[in-house]
């Protein structure tokens, strides 16, 4: 089975980091995956996005266009994307950031005010993670023990610290209703 | 061994230091600066050289003069810096030095874009430079194949004395992978009947020059040199055939569209068109030979590229026109998906579109 997803947000948002998590879960649990990031002059301000697919089997081509899952953290990376979404497939989207409401019938849409949820719980700047947790929850892709094995293995050491507040946000979101 | 999680462009920078690369020579470009910064961090850790050079052209000429006293060196750019060092490289392969040269292709041609392309392989493959002279071009499709081929791109070099080049593209180099590494290499090879690392005063001077004013003599050179190559022809093409035995049609593709189009493959597969996919690993050497024999059920061919079509032309060649060969490419940086791809498959095969 091959499981492929678009994460996508404005640069800084750590929209790339999210689908690095994600990657080196796949690396954790024995997986075939990629990860590919958009790159060029959208870095800072404009939208970032990332494709990753994990499988069973050998990763054919690494660009995702027609994702199973989208992650969406701004609106522009919304609308660019929603209607590529395979039927049937999951859309989450920060609805603190996210204002467009048009969605679609054939897909399973979840807004999280993940940003706002963040902020309430210390957690500032890890409303990545919190989506993250929840399409972990939805999909059944990863569990929280691959999770923590794959930010150990990612996080440099000299930046350890950090892996307890990203699990914290990670479980917010994986418990959200 | 260990899988661990890497980018292309740091994969290639890795394997070149366990390769027993000691100088690393380069210019940034996107999209292959992480080589540079990669071997930025750790080349001097791990008792090397690197250097940024003022220019491309700066960069392609230390690399010929490191070449020249016996250690493996690299340099390391994108499609518009390669044309740059095209000078550099044309001396090397006059002067028969070995060296790395890595491509992360992008769109061109000027400055043209910097997303991935494959518009450098008439380049790569048929005119590096001026003069008759061939390079080793590799054509790497993963991150994995980046790390093998590095080694086997200075095994190479070395062993025939001519330049290789790692042919990449954006896609390659930006992409993470799972790799795994090569012990480090201890035993390399003895350069010291040729190189110039000093001769004490106990040996005759060895040369490195490319300039020979007598053409009898610059032609006998030029032979000899195309004598090897001939060797190189016969030993050492590699090429992947999937699904060929049966496929009546066969695409060909290399690097980062041969992905796209094992993508397709399997999906048309799947509909009961019998296709496969041929997959040039080494661009020079061409996989002749291997092309003809992956072919012998095929019908037709469909050939598929990011750029206007350049490896078609070695495939029309390699098949002598027997089979008709179509073209399906898309070029400045813009990846073809495997839906694209399927469809010009259904196409060839008289599907409805």
């Amino acid at each position: 089975m091959t499981t492929e997803l678009i994460l996508a947000g404005f640069g800084g948002q750590g929209i790339l980091f999210a689908g690095k998590i994600l990657a080196y879960c796949g690396l954790m649990a024995g997986k075939e995956l990629s990860w590919l990031p958009s790159y060029g002059p959208e870095m800072r301000g404009g939208t970032a996005n990332c494709s990753v697919c994990i499988s069973d089997e050998p990763i054919g081509s690494p660009l995702v266009t027609h994702p199973d899952c989208l992650i969406a953290m701004n609106g522009p990376s919304y609308v660019k994307f929603v209607n590529a979404v395979k039927p049937n497939g999951l859309i989450l989207l920060d609805n603190s950031v996210v204002e467009e409401t048009e969605t679609r019938a054939d897909v399973k849409t979840i807004a999280l005010p993940a940003t706002d949820m963040a902020t309430e719980q210390g957690l500032n700047g890890s409303a990545n993670m919190i989506l993250l947790g929840r399409m972990l929850t939805e999909t059944k892709l990863f569990d929280l023990d691959t999770v923590q094995k794959a930010m150990e293995k990612c996080i440099p050491p000299k930046r350890a610290h950090l892996i307890a507040a990203n699990m914290q946000a990670v479980k917010l979101g994986a418990e959200s209703k | 061994m260990e899988r661990s999680l890497m980018k292309g462009n740091e994969a290639l920078a890795e394997a070149a230091i366990r390769a027993g690369c000691k100088c690393f020579f380069g210019y940034p470009i996107t999209p292959q600066t992480e080589l540079s910064a990669y071997m930025a961090k750790k080349m001097q850790k791990a008792g090397g050289v690197f250097l940024q050079a003022e220019s491309e052209i700066a960069a392609i000429n230390m690399v010929l003069g490191a070449t020249s006293t016996g250690v493996r060196a690299m340099t390391s750019s994108s499609s518009p810096g390669i044309s740059l060092k095209a000078e550099g490289i044309s001396y090397m392969a006059g002067s028969d030095l070995p060296g790395v040269i890595i491509n992360v292709q992008r769109g061109g041609p000027g400055l043209g874009s910097i997303q991935p392309a494959q518009s450098d392989y008439y380049q790569a493959t048929h005119a590096m430079g001026h003069g008759d002279f061939h390079i080793f071009v590799f054509a790497p499709s993963s991150v994995q194949e980046m790390v093998d081929m590095v080694t086997l791109a200075f095994d190479k070099a070395d062993q025939y004395r001519m330049p290789a080049m790692i042919l990449a593209d954006g896609l390659l180099g930006q992409m993470m992978e799972p790799v795994t590494f090569p012990e480090p290499m201890k035993n390399l090879p003895d350069k010291s009947d040729w190189a110039t690392n000093g001769h004490k005063k106990q040996r005759a001077h060895h040369i490195i020059n490319s300039l020979f004013l007598d053409p009898e003599q610059l032609e006998q050179k030029v032979k000899e040199r195309f004598a090897r190559y001939a060797t190189v022809e016969a030993n050492e093409t590699q090429a992947e055939s999937y699904l060929c035995d049966d496929a009546e049609i066969v695409v060909t593709a290399y690097g980062a569209s041969a992905r796209v189009a094992k993508s397709a493959v399997n999906a048309v597969r799947k509909e009961g068109i019998k296709a496969g996919l041929f997959r040039p690993i080494t661009l020079w050497p061409f996989p002749k030979t291997e092309l003809q024999n992956a072919t012998k059920s095929a019908k037709q061919i469909l050939d598929v590229e990011m750029s206007m079509g350049q490896m078609v032309d070695d495939v029309r060649l390699a098949t002598e026109c027997r089979i008709p060969v179509s073209f399906f490419g898309r070029t400045g940086g813009v990846i073809p998906t495997p839906a694209e791809v399927l469809a010009e498959l259904k196409k060839l095969a008289g599907g409805a579109e």
